[in-house]
């Protein structure tokens, strides 16, 4: 017996009137935990009861425990009928089953109930004891953390990143078994959202135990998602990265360290960032498998070394023998040989991570995607999910052997999506190909950064964009030209990505959201005929999709496209696409070149001149866009970059295939042919509409940025205000006969719309910058387009963010020094290593290590420090909000961020993920669909932060609303919403809290900004 | 296309004051955004209007939404659905109790029960309805003082609790302020004296351990007033009493003859008001009685109102040098009030 829960209810809070003859309630609760049940007294006659229970004490395996939500029952106790219920809480006490988490849960939890919403609140207190289990072949899981966030958390330390672990359960739906048509809509409900929590335990549970056999310890960006395949069952699935994580111990142990030497401290992150490029240049160090004595604590031997090297890879894509590069070739194959052993153990080589530590990325290829369709049959055998796993099975082989093509071994930002209408199914994923440094892969990895720093100083930042196929055998037209940052290596001309921008990406200017959509029309059909009219669809959808992100990166004036996500949806009657991505200017990759309009008909004077002016107002718009996000590159002489390489321009790296039901792969290659000049035919009335919707797009009101990566590349002076907010709308579309151009633009009007109304409601947040912005579009029915909306808010400091807009080099410090925390795990045991050695004056000393460690000169290095350090803490210490004291419900923020602006997170308390349904049949009383929907998610969102709070966090981290499935019939007066949300529950502390120093000179400046990165050590 | 559902939920409550003072205003959503509009509101944001009308439906879906909360403030509190920073709480239940002096004025010392329903659905909708849900919950639940009550229960600031003791304390009293002599008064001024009333007269005004008892008038001062009815009754008091007075402010009035003239009329009016007011019925004509019997002489007399302070002044303190009269505490208790009450009513 491994686990005793115990729980007591204490009492109950703005309780709803249950009888209407006294107005009052006599309420009691029942608590459930598999099969036991205990009951409290009846309160007689109170809206506010207090029970104050006896503890409730479960005895369960911990199985059960991982699998199994606490559920509790509030009623209204009447004697001469049946009870009623008044609602239910559901809790998830997998955070009490790890240590470092939180070790009770006791708070007000809203009551719920699926047809009236919440119904008051009631006061809980859970604990677990937990025994030690020694049975090696327990089925439980206990103590694998699961993260949302998809990128190392922030306290803690990444030893070994093992890799990618996915699961999936399947089961009937309860709303489509019989005994649905004879049971309550509560009771159908109810079941759904218990069976739902029940799987979702399992799936974790399970997803822990191949961690464990992976010898890990957590899983990091862990995404849930569930399929409801309406008749033929319900689907939850599960990807992740597993990891074995070390906790940094607490800030507070470190500070004192930190007074003397820090502005070294703070430094040396950018200089001695393990350099992913570290082969271009020098003597090619080769790679030992040195002990790294970080954590002595655990170390799992792991027998991957590069003895086991293997090199049947390199035949079949078709590179690793040829000179990758100007020099370092050999180094660059041993590179690879040790990656390609360290992954070639796995199945699949994939990271849901989309920020990784420094070092950690050595070259990105570019996105790979795979889409499929599938006709849906009905689950015959629970226990059998194997059908569920032989299609995504086929999926990820896919993937995996794009990015092979790519000359790549893994794929990061990898995502898995469903989108289902009737019986059919697209299931697509997506993801980055990418060459990643082995060190993290294996043990004692984290390898001498010390060596290194004598040998590399290049500070350049390029790395991960160079190419990692051979340019004699590219798998696709190219067109490359030498890096413009280190003018040694191959870039591309044009990069997508699925990840975050990474930390030290050289960006110049600001980057922006940026939108492809798209509708096409389809034909009803069944079954099969469905099946194969949308494969044939979805070719065309991708090229078109792809080419919009195209036209409109260019138009902006950029060069590559970050968090890329296409999103194709099924409706009976139409596809929509829907490409977000943040767009920037890469230092490092060409300037784009513009966009040229050519008509077909060029005897026809009046049509020139349409053309030249349509020509001139794109021109125009690209100069404005390029004034409004600052992007100025440097001039750059042909000379020093050499004569252009003789490569077919390259517009494409996008490699996707379709196939149904499982038939052949086939793969579109989706560059515009040999064309040195990028340019727009206009040949009928489609084109033009094209052109025209170009140029419709509305750059956001100034004051305000839009991104969907986690930070908004060429802003770092974040205050601490944040909003986050979900915005939903679902438009009818009139018109029975419609074409694909109108629906076009309906979509593209919806989207527009959708995102000035945003702008505007948030205007009194300027200057700020939507993060994060994550659209989803779905088809609930014939007519109905329903797009929804999470992001967050921030705002920033509008005058520091001039300021920041120098040098390269001064902004990539800057970020830095704001959010980056992982940087600093290997420059601590560095600067604790070089303390006792340096006698200088911590300025002094600064000056010494930047000089002799980067190539940039000493002088101008101190005067960017100067001016980047305060501005960081410096505003937010202004721009923090004073405690509320005097407000009874402590504050909860939510952020679908992985970290929060102006504070650090001290602790992670557990996932939180939670699926809800709401149901009405007084549709109109409730305020129309918009009334329902409205208080439905105000009421999750109350649920969610209810729960952290009980966990004893004060924040919601990777928050992510993954599902939002709305369903009216106005007619009956009915609707019924389904919402899942999760997210890391964790503590976070106020900078300005923690600064216990005043700022009066640098150096105490420059010390409170490395203790917001000093979670480390 | 239609737009058949469009929301938006923030993690914190985003308020709009202007769009919040036009909710309570009572305008329709499309009055509303036509007022916006009016505002110049899209040209300094460049917004649309129709961003404008689905924000403001926004709005007002949120705010009806809040209304259930904001009829008992605590619960806005401690509710968990809106995630509201403190100040921003305090400032929805503070504008959400605000009233228009005018409306508020009318409805003064009217029952507030079903008879004047009607006729606050005549004046103001709003209003009414918040002033009645408070008036309700305070005769029904309350102990303690008044205006700590209405504080804390409210979670109002402190101006505005004020006020509204006054309008229970009259609505209580049933004070007669609708006559067309007393026209000319404020709701401020009828405040005041409540105010002053509530400290002075009351029985929790003595008594500490009587604090519920703010609401009514002390019964027992009622009737010992009537013992200040020898100052006019006996008329060596009434004489010696105004040479006294006399004696004291020649020279210094502008109007001493007429004050002189008038001092017995006045004297009678002050004191007979007081020894009227064991009857319920004369309680409630004070402020007629009051206008009628001071206000009006003197007005007509062209009294300066520094005059007017200078002679209630010595008309109440010379009352100590008369020998024969025992009751110098309880003239105190009324004149004290009775004079600040005069004063705040001498006006035009």
């Amino acid at each position: 017996m491994p686990g005793k829960l115990k729980v007591k209810i204490v009492a109950g809070r703005h309780l709803p009137v249950m009888d209407r003859a006294s107005d009052l309630t006599d309420a009691f609760v029942e608590v459930k935990f598999g099969n036991t049940t205990f009951k409290t007294d009846v309160y007689l006659k109170s809206l506010n009861p207090q029970w104050n229970s006896e503890w409730f004490k479960f005895e369960v395996d911990d199985e059960d425990l991982q699998d199994e939500p606490l559920q509790i029952t509030v009623l209204d106790h009447d004697t001469y009928s049946a009870n009623d219920a008044i609602g239910k809480v559901y809790i998830d006490i997998d955070p009490l089953l790890y240590s470092e988490a939180a070790t009770v849960i006791s708070g007000w939890f809203p009551i719920y109930d699926t047809i009236h919403g919440i119904r008051g609140e009631i006061n809980v207190v859970v604990k677990v004891d937990l025994f030690n289990d020694l049975n090696r072949f327990r089925q439980s899981s206990c103590g694998v953390k699961f993260f949302c966030t998809t990128s190392i958390p922030k306290c803690y330390r990444a030893v070994i990143i093992h890799g990618f672990v996915e699961e999936l359960v399947v089961n009937e739906d309860p709303e489509y078994q019989w005994i649905d048509r004879i049971r309550t809509p509560r009771a159908s409900n109810e079941a759904r959202q218990r069976l739902i929590s029940l799987m979702s335990g399992e799936l974790q549970r399970k997803i822990g135990l191949k961690v464990l056999e992976m010898r890990g310890n957590a899983v990091v960006g862990y995404l849930q998602c569930f399929d409801l395949e309406g008749e033929s069952g319900l689907v939850v699935r599960a990807i992740g990265t597993a990891c074995t994580l070390d906790k940094l111990s607490s800030p507070a142990a470190f500070l004192p360290a930190c007074n003397s030497p820090s502005k070294e401290m703070k430094e040396i992150p950018f200089n001695e960032d393990p350099n992913p490029n570290t082969h271009s240049s020098g003597p090619s160090t080769p790679l030992k498998n040195q002990t790294y004595s970080f954590s002595p604590s655990k170390s799992y031997s792991r027998q991957s070394s590069s003895s086991d090297t293997d090199l049947s890879l390199t035949p079949k894509t078709g590179m690793g023998s040829g000179s990758a590069g100007k020099e370092g070739g050999p180094f660059k194959a041993l590179l690879r040989q040790q990656t390609q052993s360290a992954l070639e153990q796995r199945e699949f080589p994939f990271f849901t991570l989309t920020a990784f530590p420094p070092g950690f990325l050595v070259h990105v290829g570019g996105v790979v995607s795979a889409r499929s369709v599938k006709l849906l049959d009905r689950i015959h055998n629970p226990d059998e999910p194997e059908t569920r796993d032989a299609w995504w099975a086929e999926i990820r082989q896919e993937i995996k052997s794009h990015a092979k093509a790519l000359g790549c071994h893994a794929v990061v930002g990898y995502s898995e999506s469903t989108s289902i209408c009737e019986e059919v199914c697209i299931l697509s994923a997506s993801g980055t190909a990418a060459v990643l440094n082995p060190r993290f892969l294996q043990d004692g990895t984290v390898e001498g950064c010390l060596e290194q720093r004598l040998e590399e100083n290049l500070p350049t930042r390029c790395g991960f964009c160079h190419i990692p196929y051979d340019e004699l055998n590219m798998p696709f037209p190219a067109h490359l030209t030498y890096c413009y940052n280190c003018r040694k290596q191959k870039v591309p001309d044009v990069l997508f990505t699925t990840i975050d921008l990474p930390t030290d990406a050289t960006v110049i200017g600001k980057g922006c959201l940026i939108q492809a959509r798209l509708c096409r029309l389809k034909k009803k059909a069944q079954a099969e005929a469905n099946a194969t009219a949308i494969s044939n669809l979805l070719p065309f959808m991708e090229y078109e999709v792809h080419t919009q992100l195209m036209n409109k990166l260019k138009l902006k004036g950029m060069n590559a496209l970050f968090g890329l996500r296409i999103q194709i949806t099924v409706g009976e009657n139409m596809l929509m696409g829907l490409a977000s991505a943040t767009g920037v200017y890469l230092a490092a990759l060409p300037t784009p070149g513009g966009i040229q309009i050519a008509g077909k008909t060029p005897n026809d004077g009046s049509y020139e001149q349409h053309i030249s002016h349509m020509q001139k107002k794109i021109n125009d718009t690209i100069a404005k866009n390029k004034e409004l996000y600052e992007i100025n590159p440097p001039e750059i002489s042909e000379e020093i970059i050499g004569s252009p390489i003789p490569e077919p321009r390259q517009r494409s790296r996008l490699l996707r295939s379709q196939s149904e039901s499982s038939d052949e792969v086939t793969e579109l290659d989706l560059s515009h042919g040999k064309k040195d000049a990028f340019v727009l035919e206009i040949d009928d009335t489609d084109a033009m509409e094209d052109v025209h919707s170009l140029l419709t797009d509305v750059p956001p009101p100034s004051g305000f940025y839009s991104c969907n990566t986690e930070i908004m590349p060429g802003i770092n002076n974040w205050t601490s205000e944040i909003q986050m907010f979900t915005s939903v709308r679902v438009i009818r579309l009139s018109s029975l006969n419609l074409t694909n151009q109108a629906l076009n633009k309906n979509f593209n009007d919806l989207c527009e719309n959708l995102l000035k109304s945003l702008y505007f409601k948030l205007r009194s947040m300027i200057p700020c910058c939507l993060c994060h912005v994550n659209f989803t579009v779905s088809l609930p029915e014939d007519e109905l387009i329903q797009v929804t909306v999470t992001a967050v808010a921030i705002t920033f400091d509008k005058n520091q963010a001039l300021q920041t807009t120098k040098t390269p080099v001064e902004k990539s410090l800057q970020r830095a020094s704001t959010d980056n925390e992982e940087l600093l795990q290997f420059p601590l045991e560095l600067c604790s290593d070089s303390l006792p050695s340096h006698p200088f004056p911590p300025a002094k000393e600064h000056l010494e290590s930047a000089s002799s460690n980067s190539g940039i000169p000493a002088a101008q290095r101190a005067m960017t420090v100067e001016k980047a350090s305060p501005v960081g803490d410096g505003n937010f210490r202004n721009r923090s909000a004073p405690p509320c004291a005097n407000s009874t419900v402590g504050v909860v923020k939510m952020t679908p961020l992985s970290f929060i602006p102006g504070a650090k997170i001290t602790k992670y308390l557990g996932i939180i993920n939670m699926f809800f349904i709401r149901e009405t049949t007084s549709l109109r009383e409730e305020g129309g669909v918009s009334g329902f929907l409205h208080a439905f998610i105000a009421e999750v969102f109350a649920m969610v932060r209810a729960h952290v709070a009980a966990l004893g966090g004060n924040a919601v981290v990777s928050y992510i609303m993954k599902q939002c499935v709305f369903m009216e019939n106005p007619n009956k007066n009915q609707a019924q919403c389904l919402i899942n949300v999760s997210g890391d529950a964790v503590v976070f502390v106020r900078e300005s809290d923690l600064e216990v120093v005043s700022s009066q000179q640098p150096t105490t400046n420059c010390q409170s900004s490395c203790t917001e990165g000093e979670v480390t050590t | 296309m239609t737009s058949e559902l469009d929301i938006f939920v923030g993690n914190t409550t985003l308020i709009d004051e202007d769009v919040y003072r036009l909710w309570l205003d009572g305008y329709s959503v499309t009055d509303a955004v036509a007022l916006r509009v009016r505002s110049g509101i899209l040209e300094q944001t460049g917004a649309t209007a129709a961003v404008l009308q689905s924000d403001t439906m926004d709005h007002y879906r949120t705010f009806h939404m809040l209304e259930r909360l904001l009829h008992a403030p605590p619960k806005l509190l401690h509710q968990l659905i809106f995630q509201i920073p403190p100040s921003r709480q305090a400032l929805l239940i503070e504008r959400y109790y605000a009233f228009d002096e005018a409306f508020v004025r009318e409805v003064l010392g009217k029952k507030l029960s079903k008879g004047t329903k009607k006729d606050l659905d005549d004046i103001s909708t709003k209003t009414g309805i918040t002033l009645k849900s408070c008036r309700r919950q305070v005769v029904e639940e309350m102990r303690g003082s008044l205006v700590d009550n209405i504080q804390q229960h409210f979670l109002l600031s402190d101006r505005l609790a004020r006020d509204y003791a006054a309008i229970v304390f009259f609505a209580n009293n049933r004070f007669e302020t609708g006559k067309k002599k007393l026209q000319y008064l404020s709701f401020g001024d009828f405040a005041f004296c409540a105010e002053l009333m509530i400290q002075n007269w009351t029985l929790g005004a003595v008594d500490s351990q009587m604090d519920d008892m703010d609401m009514d008038l002390d019964k027992e001062f009622l009737q010992d007033l009537k013992e200040l009815k020898v100052l006019v009754a006996d008329k060596d008091l009434l004489d010696l009493h105004k040479s006294l007075v006399c004696t004291a402010l020649r020279g210094k009035l502008g109007v001493f003859s007429e004050m002189e003239a008038n001092f017995k009329n006045l004297s009678r009016g002050l004191v007979n008001v007081a020894a009227k007011l064991t009857h319920n019925k004369d309680v409630r004509d004070l402020f007629v009685d009051l206008v009628e019997k001071f206000v009006e002489p003197c007005r007509s007399d062209h009294w300066p109102l520094s005059d007017v302070r200078f002679f209630l002044n010595q008309y109440s303190a010379s009352v100590h040098s008369l020998d024969g009269f025992r009751h110098q505490a309880l003239w105190d208790r009324y004149m004290g009030t009775l004079r600040g009450c005069l004063l705040r009513l001498y006006h035009d």
